[in-house]
């Protein structure tokens, strides 16, 4: 009786369904199709059907210099920001799970959280004012009779300036997370350990740290996703054509090629290098969440 | 754990964890007394974290040029229009795909879900963005994300946690899906639906990029984008101010880094003013996102 019901009304579900689909199918999916033109001597007039190339536009990336290099900064921005963004916010978590008052704890986690909230055009502005040359950390470094050092415009020091602002910006959210995943936790371990003598760095490495490694697990692999994701809203924002040869990553490469130069099949020739990639590490990183970590998002 | 008396290793955690805090909320600081500085003051790097020769020069220029608050209507239209829209479209997708009894439901899931592995990228959506003729338009800013996949999908696990008795209920008193999902299952959603819609607020906010792509015309930019116009070439605009008696007065005390502060600090002030919110919501959303199908 129910069961007809429902079936009656299916037409509805799927009427509902229906925006959304087309959003999707228009947004999503054409641009999707839209990636042939990597293989394709792209003309506005003929569109996404322009005349075929073949490999032609890989085969002259792959001999770019300027491409290949891409990659590699890719890679170091990337990982180092992936491993300092576990290393940072779990020290940080366990230290400030130590803090005896609550309060004060509440009100730190107050203050690191923000940055995470604010664009990266004010956070580059903010960084651009203080790393100047004549910034603000520049005069307190020799203040104290050290060298003033170019933060931004040294390809030496760029890609780690890149990778600690970003710690910067978001290690309050992964502090948070962690923090989160530590109040659930059984306090009897504590107690026990307390009987057996335990000291506080022991409490700490034994019995917090292991806590936490299913949630930094989890925080590491749904992250492998964004390997080829150096940060394109931060780096864009802070690099010159001085840094290029560290601070160059493919998604700003992409940007300048296909939209500012206009060279639009060789520019999706690397989206789409960048996209199949990323799409495998996503797809395996999802499978490892659900079998290391348990956790699955549908 | 906490009935331990206190040492001197807590007092160092206290000090040490501080001083840290401290230091990733200075560099605002700094910013704050650079925009209410005088420029001379600011030249000769004498501001730290006090204004030095106080003067509202900076700000008085803001308001003097309209494009700052241009910008910033501009953004505040489409952080209305695409939240709502993210909203409305997130609902309705994510109340169907919660229902088991859905006919083709696994294609539809797929369907979402191969977009949050795959995209076409940068290049193709642009040019199908100008092709459609949305450049220069605010649509092209709201409609390529209209349906927020990731968000629609934790909406979704929240409604399958929903007791089913509420819209069995609905049911057998001859409610259509849609009267249930308006008046069963909307009222329900409100935790959740400020998490996700928070989330895109913050999102159509911060966001610069669609703008500096899809706005030829500067005077069609969002606010982000303008300010990211500003670090880029903020002195030339300065030079071009115009030099009627005020606005010499004004251009007299400030220079590029005291007003740039300044716009910097009014664009990061609407966040800061919902950043209790945030805390409060985005806390809630990581458990919610963790919800099993």
């Amino acid at each position: 009786m129910k069961k007809k019901e429902k079936l009656k009304n299916q037409w509805q579900y799927h009427l509902m369904l229906l925006p959304g689909v087309l959003v999707v199918l228009i947004f999503s999916y054409i641009p999707m199709y839209g990636l042939i033109i990597a293989f394709e001597k792209y003309n506005v007039g003929a569109g996404f059907s322009s005349p075929w190339v073949g490999l032609e536009n890989f085969r002259y990336l792959f001999n770019q210099p300027t491409f290949t290099r891409t990659i590699t900064n890719t890679l170091f921005i990337a990982i180092w920001k992936l491993a300092l963004g576990i290393i940072v916010p779990v020290s940080f978590a366990l230290l400030l799970n130590e803090m005896k008052s609550s309060r004060i704890t509440r009100f730190y986690q107050t203050l690191i959280y923000i940055p995470n909230f604010l664009s990266w055009v004010i956070m580059a502005g903010v960084l651009m004012d203080i790393l100047a040359t004549d910034g603000a950390l520049n005069s307190i470094l020799t203040s104290v009779g050290l060298a003033p050092i170019n933060f931004l415009g040294s390809s030496k020091v760029f890609p780690w300036t890149m990778i600690l602002s970003d710690v910067w910006k978001g290690f309050g959210y992964g502090t948070i997370v962690y923090l989160a995943a530590l109040t659930g936790m059984d306090p009897s371990l504590y107690e026990s350990a307390d009987v057996d003598g335990a000291t506080r760095w022991q409490k700490m490495f034994k019995i917090t740290l292991p806590l936490l490694m299913p949630t930094i697990v989890l925080m590491l692999i749904l992250s492998l996703g964004n390997v080829l994701n150096a940060g394109f809203d931060q780096i864009y924002n802070l690099y010159s054509p001085v840094v290029y040869e560290t601070g160059d990553v493919i998604d700003t490469y992409v940007y300048r090629l296909g939209i500012q130069q206009a060279q639009y099949s060789v520019g999706t020739a690397v989206g789409l290098f960048k996209s199949v990639v990323s799409a495998i590490l996503i797809a395996v990183s999802y499978v490892l969440a659900d079998k290391l970590a348990g956790y699955r998002i549908f | 754990m906490k009935k331990n008396k206190t040492t001197p290793f807590d007092v160092f955690l206290i000090i040490f964890l501080g001083a840290i805090c401290i230091i990733c909320v200075l560099p605002f600081i700094h910013l704050l007394a650079v925009s209410f500085s005088d420029n001379a003051a600011v030249s000769a790097g004498k501001v730290g974290f006090l204004p030095v020769d106080f003067t509202l020069a900076s700000y008085e220029y803001v308001i003097k040029g309209a494009k700052f608050f241009r910008a910033m209507g501009i953004s505040l239209i489409r952080v209305a229009l695409g939240t709502l829209l993210n909203l409305a479209l997130m609902v309705l997708t994510a109340y169907p795909l919660a229902r088991d009894e859905l006919r083709f439901r696994k294609a539809y899931v797929i369907f979402f879900v191969i977009t949050m592995l795959f995209s076409g990228g940068m290049i193709p959506t642009y040019l199908l963005v100008s092709k459609l003729g949305l450049k220069n338009n605010i649509l092209a800013l709201i409609l390529p994300g209209a349906l927020p996949v990731y968000n629609m999908i934790i909406l979704m696990n929240f409604i399958r946690g929903l007791p089913k008795e509420l819209e069995e209920a609905a049911w057998i008193d001859g409610a259509t899906p849609f009267q249930t999902l308006t008046m069963v299952i909307f009222p329900l959603l409100g935790p959740s639906l400020a998490t996700v819609g928070l989330f895109q607020m913050v999102f159509h906010w911060n966001d610069w990029f669609s703008g500096l792509i899809y706005m030829s015309n500067p005077n069609l930019y969002p606010l982000q984008t303008y300010l990211q116009t500003l670090l880029v070439n903020f002195e030339q605009l300065l030079q071009s101010s115009g030099n009627g008696a005020d606005i010499t007065a004004i251009l007299s005390k400030m220079n590029a880094r005291t007003g740039r502060a300044a716009q910097l600090f009014l664009g990061a002030l609407p966040i800061m003013m919902v950043y209790p919110f945030l805390q409060k919501y985005f806390t809630k959303g990581l458990t919610l996102g963790s919800v099993k199908g």
